[in-house]
């Protein structure tokens, strides 16, 4: 493969998903404003379309103040750690039989590995702040992500078992093989996988490490301007990237009647699984801390583990 | 698949890695010449609500993060040992089975110990 078009086909990437962020944080505001009987964003352009296009020219043009007593080095580069790995992980997903990223046989490890590290980004943010809400926003944070990392893992593993093989396009054939997608067969994984992923992208009902109502904004409260916009977009994309990869994995990735092209049925497949995020925004109220950490402890990792015995014992029973 | 392909396709991730840098990076300088700089001693002062900060924030925190941080890396290798596991079962068969069976039984009684135990509750 040209190297040059490898290049280009990131920056493709990286421009759809840029577009996707935009519209999905759109979305997300129309959603939950219909939900809620109000019509949401509605002032620029029609039905409000250029609303986050407006604010990002905002933030762009917005003053980046950095607090006298943050830690400077580490609260510059917390943003960009934020951002990186949720852009990297978009390298091994595939979204047609033709157009897909890097092939590589590591696909789900290198995508687990490389999202983890926005953890640190988190944690960075809100230590170097120096400031008591970004603190306890953060380490409620790392708590909570290194918490539901593990159900997380562990609901893909019975995916894994049925497959044998961790790479992405395996993984789709095989479902195209069996006839059916993966939600059907390992739907407790599909459930675990759901409810940790909204934790893990600190999400409402999980947004304990942003809570508003207590914590101001957590995490980022000491940041402004477009260094808050990239934590907002690290965010976007790795929900994006998520729900992407739950797609591949349980939804039968590109799969779907013939009458709309294979990237299409990708992407409308990403768009339920965000909708059902919204949805649950709108629906569930904040969780508290103990019965989120009791959640994923007591209820998510015991399910995720039977799961996974009762995969490997079918998986061995039928050869 | 060639060796040639197969290294290009780690080259296509790297390129994501970089290009996921290089955007907050490169997006961060060029907004330096669009966006004012005017700090003052009370706007770069620690926001607590509008009134003097209290001391200093980067503290000894609540022992409860740091539990669930062990227990966060206990099972994370257990994770670690299941992926190849997962991958190869079909060549394994029964044996490979029941052993990690057996090791994953061992994992929940340790995951029982600490709830019996309390640590996985939060006051």
């Amino acid at each position: 493969m040209d190297y040059l078009l490898m290049f280009l086909y990131a920056v493709a990437v990286l421009m759809v998903l840029l577009g996707g962020v935009t519209f999905a944080i759109l979305a997300e505001r129309k959603v939950i404003g219909a939900m809620q009987l109000r019509p949401g964003p509605n002032r620029h352009g029609p039905w409000g379309v250029f609303q986050t296009i407006a604010d990002v020219l905002k933030l762009l043009l917005k003053e980046d103040v950095i607090p006298a007593n943050a830690d400077k080095k580490i609260f510059v580069l917390a943003p960009v750690l934020a951002f990186a790995p949720a852009f990297s992980v978009m390298a091994v997903l595939v979204y047609s039989s033709t157009v897909g990223g890097a092939d590589i046989n590591i696909g789900v490890i290198y995508f687990l590995g490389v999202s983890s590290i926005t953890m640190l980004g988190v944690l960075m943010g809100g230590w170097s702040s120096n400031n008591k809400y970004a603190l306890f926003g953060s380490i409620r944070g790392v708590a909570q992500m290194v918490s539901y990392e593990l159900p997380l893992i562990l609901s893909i593993i019975g995916v894994i078992i049925m497959v044998g093989s961790l790479n992405l396009t395996d993984i789709v054939n095989y479902q195209a093989n069996m006839g059916m997608w993966f939600i059907v067969p390992q739907f407790l994984g599909f459930a675990v996988y759901m409810i940790s992923s909204i934790a893990e992208l600190n999400r409402s009902p999980f947004d304990l490490p942003e809570a508003e109502s207590e914590l101001v904004a957590g995490f980022f409260t000491e940041y402004s301007g477009f260094r808050f916009a990239m934590f907002m977009l690290a965010e976007y994309t790795y929900a994006i990237a998520i729900a992407g990869l739950a797609t591949t994995l349980f939804l039968g990735g590109w799969l779907g009647p013939a009458f709309l092209p294979e990237i299409v049925w990708f992407m409308l497949k990403v768009v339920a699984v965000m909708f059902i995020w919204f949805w649950l925004t709108a629906t569930l109220p904040r969780a508290r801390v103990d019965q989120l950490m009791n959640f994923g402890w007591k209820v998510l990792i015991p399910v995720a583990l039977l799961n996974i015995v009762l995969t490997s014992i079918y998986k061995v029973w039928m050869g | 698949m060639g060796l040639g392909a197969y290294y290009d396709n780690y080259i296509l991730v790297l390129i994501f890695m970089l290009l996921g840098v290089a955007l907050p990076v490169v997006s961060l300088t060029f907004g330096r010449f669009v966006r004012p700089k005017n700090p003052y001693a009370e706007k770069i002062t620690t926001y607590e609500s509008g009134i003097q900060p209290e001391g200093d924030a980067q503290v000894r925190y609540h022992v409860a993060y740091y539990i669930v941080a062990l227990e966060f890396i206990i099972f994370d290798v257990e994770t670690v040992f299941l992926i190849p596991w997962a991958v190869t079962l079909d060549q394994l068969g029964w044996v490979g089975l029941n052993l990690m069976l057996i090791f994953i039984a061992i994992l929940a009684l340790g995951l029982a110990y600490s709830w019996k135990k309390k640590v996985l509750e939060w006051n």
